[in-house]
């Protein structure tokens, strides 16, 4: 079978900043294909080579059907049946689905319109995919899933012959996701092929055939999709191992930050004791309802017990709301706010200072700038944050360095205590490494922590100790060096 | 996923009108239009409503102009500068070397489409935000008008140019007579081509794309840039012709007296459903946002209101009519979100 697509060495340079180093990509009619790579690694330049928006460095080679070229135009990519469906779809919300479709028609010499075959056009291309839209809704009005329907459509109406979809699962609900896999079958039955862009395992690898890996610009290689699991493509994408060891750090002469003795809320979780050390990481888990995070928010000053002691570095504490807490030093992060909680378009140093700027004033209750400065430059040097500028916007970071910026920012508070409620929650595998090395480092610094989990392999490999909740009441401590993932499984499931 | 795909009768296109901006807002005009012909005996007559056309020819014109820059994503309030300069010098040349009708048009249009174009040269090689360049080129031109012709008037315009255009005279039973005139007959043709372009040409549904998601219309292959300029020049060419009309019907030039209406052309657009944020907005409802302000402040003098109080209650129709839509746009989506 003739390929669709052949890439061969395409390299592509911005300045002096490598974006792509000579990777190969073949790609045979009606194959179903996986391009996956972390932020950075160059899939996006490689898809933009593809639809002729950059050009490649001269000594690379794109073949279509067997014909050969240097580089590609926009116009020549979609004439020789290229189309992108970027993860914005690019369609235009204040228009109908019919002329979104048939847009391609609006391009060229001025002319007037012929709204029939607009409408004609729409509708066999949504006839070809076997959706049920209005042609004459506006696009604003429909679902995310009905626009994705809509884009596709535009595609089918642009004869396209390979279809790029960049994350295209990203705020699909799974029936929905179901519904493009489908989709994509029937493409493939009539010699469409289709490249699925990720930088995750995504639900859409069921139907692909081979996953491409890009790493750091250049081609990790590809693989039989049937090969690939989380762990093994994570390890690809990145480069690195994810096994991790359990430790037992002896805690017995580290001081004490939070002592909780016979902690009870009537009707929620009753009798619990606990002892968390400055620089240890407890773990806590059990099944749903067993009351660990109603337990949690007692400790932040959200769910006030009936009775029972709470002391912090010895002091007794009688939360009754949450600003009680913070300012006593508990940090409560629940979810994936360890990731959400960076503003990506403001510079490093308004990140990491956000949460301290009272603790940087003068006597005119202003910031000064040298003050910030030097404030900035301290967390970003700790923490050896990668960054030619402080004043650089967050989102030019890596991922990792801006889980470092992350875990500055937590540090410029000064908490002794850190609650973090599933803080990996839909986040993939190497953003979860980045998590645990935030969480590591933060323990390092003295911070007693404690992470609550429904993962019990990440309370295993990620705590020193691991309490078990079971209906309001503390069943069960481990130390996981001392034990196995599947012990602690089976005290959690009994 | 919505509905299954029907051909459409005329009853959907029908709800459609129902649910749509211009909807309400013709509803407004007509009550509006009731109640003024009921409390006076002079609004529903051909002498009104041939006033009224006449007299905001000029705001309609500019606003079948600027309807077609605010669909692209920009703002140009410039225009009215550029009319003062286009009609200064297109008369001034009219009057020195003895021009006729379309060699004043064509000199009044040019320096329009001149104007337009630095605009759109700042907005598009240096990105820099449309309003801001518009208020300055607002003042460069008027500045410059003001400079050159010391502000001086011209009143000794040519014959034909006064006595203009009086196209099919009708006499009433009273024997008053009425006609087709210049300022009738351009804003006609004005709210025409800006409806042909933006409804039957593929550059007016580029328009509205480019408005709609300037990235898409980008990643598509639309010249964004070329586009820039044709709004532009096209509301500069407008502006060109739109100042001629106004000098017509004034039988003067004065360089003072078109800067300052830039305001009252946006805030009919705007109140006819164009949005600031482009991709947004009809010919036919700028056609009716114009008529609501011009019926409203009509209706106020033949009321014997104060003309102190015309300002307020422009202002008061220009906050209700768009706090509606934006009340009605939170209500269709939060009832989006509960189906």
């Amino acid at each position: 079978m003739v390929n669709f697509l052949d890439l061969h060495a395409i390299s592509k340079r911005f300045g002096g900043v490598v974006a792509l180093r000579n990777v190969d990509l073949s790609l045979p009619a009606g194959e179903v294909h996986c391009l996956v790579g972390e932020n950075g690694s160059g899939k996006s330049t490689l898809i933009k080579i593809i639809a002729g928006v950059l050009r490649p460095e001269p000594e690379g080679r794109i073949m279509i059907e067997g014909r050969e070229y240097p580089h590609l135009n926009p116009v020549q990519s979609t004439a020789c049946g290229i189309q992108v469906i970027y993860q914005d779809l690019s369609l235009f919300p204040n228009l109908t689905v019919a002329e979104n479709i048939a847009v391609g028609r609006h391009l060229g010499p001025p002319q007037v319109v012929n709204w029939r075959t607009i409408r004609t056009t729409a509708e066999a291309a949504i006839a070809r995919i076997g959706a049920s839209l209005d042609p004459f809704a506006r696009v604003e009005d429909l679902s995310i899933a009905s626009r994705q329907l809509v884009a596709i459509s535009r595609a089918m109406a642009a004869d396209a012959r390979l279809v790029i979809m960049d994350e295209p699962t990203s705020s699909l609900t799974r029936h929905e996701v179901d519904a493009l896999i489908r989709l994509v079958a029937d493409l493939k039955h009539s010699g469409i092929s289709t490249v699925f862009v990720s930088h995750r395992l995504d639900e859409v690898m069921e139907i692909a055939e081979r996953v491409t890996v890009l790493r750091d610009g250049a081609k990790v290689g590809d693989f039989p999709a049937t090969e690939m699991n989380d762990k093994k493509l994570a390890t690809l994408m990145t480069g690195k191992a994810y096994a991790y060891e359990t430790s037992a750090p002896d805690f017995s002469r580290a001081k004490t930050v939070l002592s909780v003795e016979r902690l009870t809320r009537t009707g929620q979780y009753e009798d619990v004791s606990l002892d968390i050390h400055a620089g240890e990481i407890v773990g806590l888990t059990g099944l749903l309802g067993s009351g660990r995070t109603e337990f949690a928010l007692s400790l932040f000053g959200m769910n006030p017990p009936t009775s029972g002691k709470i002391r912090l570095n010895g002091k007794r504490l009688a939360l009754k709301t949450n600003a009680q807490a913070i300012a006593e030093g508990i940090a409560y992060v629940s979810e994936d706010r360890l990731t959400l909680g960076l503003v990506l378009e403001q510079p490093i140093a308004s990140n990491i200072l956000v949460t301290v700027l009272d603790k940087l004033t003068n006597r005119l209750g202003l910031v000064p700038e040298a003050n910030r400065k030097r404030a900035a430059q301290k967390w970003i040097q700790d923490l050896a944050i990668k960054t030619p500028d402080p004043d650089n916007a967050v989102k030019t970071l890596s991922g990792g360095n801006q889980q470092r910026v992350v875990l500055a920012k937590w540090m410029a508070t000064g908490p002794k205590l850190l609650i973090l409620d599933s803080p990996t929650v839909g986040v993939d595998i190497a953003a979860k490494d980045g998590i645990y090395e935030v969480i590591k480092a933060l323990a390092a610094n003295g911070v007693a922590i404690l992470l609550i989990s429904d993962e019990i392999a990440e309370v295993y490999y990620h705590a020193q100790r691991v309490i078990v909740m079971r209906q309001g009441r503390l069943v069960s401590q481990c130390i996981p060096h001392d034990s196995s993932e599947a012990e602690l499984q089976a005290v959690v499931d009994a | 996923m919505t509905l299954a795909v029907s051909r459409p009768s005329f009853s959907p296109v029908l709800q459609r009108f129902r649910r749509s901006h211009e909807f309400w807002l013709l509803a407004v005009i007509l009550a509006l239009c009731l109640v003024l012909s009921l409390a006076t005996n002079s609004f529903l007559t051909l002498q009104n409503l041939f006033d009224l056309l006449t007299s905001n020819a000029f705001v309609g014109i500019m606003a079948s102009g600027l309807l077609v820059v605010l669909i692209a994503g920009g703002i140009d309030i410039s225009f009215t500068a550029t009319a003062s300069v286009a009609q200064y010098v297109a008369l001034t040349l009219a009057i020195r070397y003895g021009l006729g009708w379309f060699a004043m048009f064509a000199i009044a249009g040019a320096i329009g489409i001149a104007c337009g174009a630095i605009n759109a040269l700042f907005i598009t090689r240096l990105r820099i935000s449309s309003i801001i360049v518009s208020i300055a080129t607002l003042n460069i031109f008027y500045g410059l008008l003001i400079f050159f012709s010391g502000g001086r008037y011209i009143t000794s315009l040519p014959k034909f140019f006064r006595d203009g255009v009086w196209w099919f005279e009708y006499d009433d039973a009273s024997g008053t007579p009425y006609a087709l005139n210049l300022q009738i007959l351009v804003l006609a043709l004005a709210f025409l081509s800006a409806w042909l372009l933006l409804n039957r040409t593929n550059i007016g549904r580029q328009i509205y794309a480019l408005g709609g998601n300037k990235d898409a219309a980008q990643r598509l292959g639309f010249h964004v840039v070329r586009l820039n300029f044709l709004v532009y020049g096209y509301l500069g060419l407008i502006a060109g012709i739109a100042s001629l009309v106004q000098a017509q019907l004034a039988q003067s030039v004065t360089p003072t007296v078109l800067v300052g209406k830039e305001l009252d052309v946006l805030a009919a657009v705007v109140l006819g459903g164009a949005s600031l944020t482009g991709g947004v907005g009809t010919v036919f409802g700028a056609i009716l946002g114009v008529a609501l302000l011009a019926i409203l402040q009509n209706g106020l003098v033949l009321l014997g209101v104060s003309s102190y109080w015309n300002q307020w209650f422009v202002g008061l129709t220009i906050l209700c009519a768009v706090s509606i839509t934006a009340w009605r746009d939170r209500r269709r989506r939060s009832a989006k979100a509960i189906a």
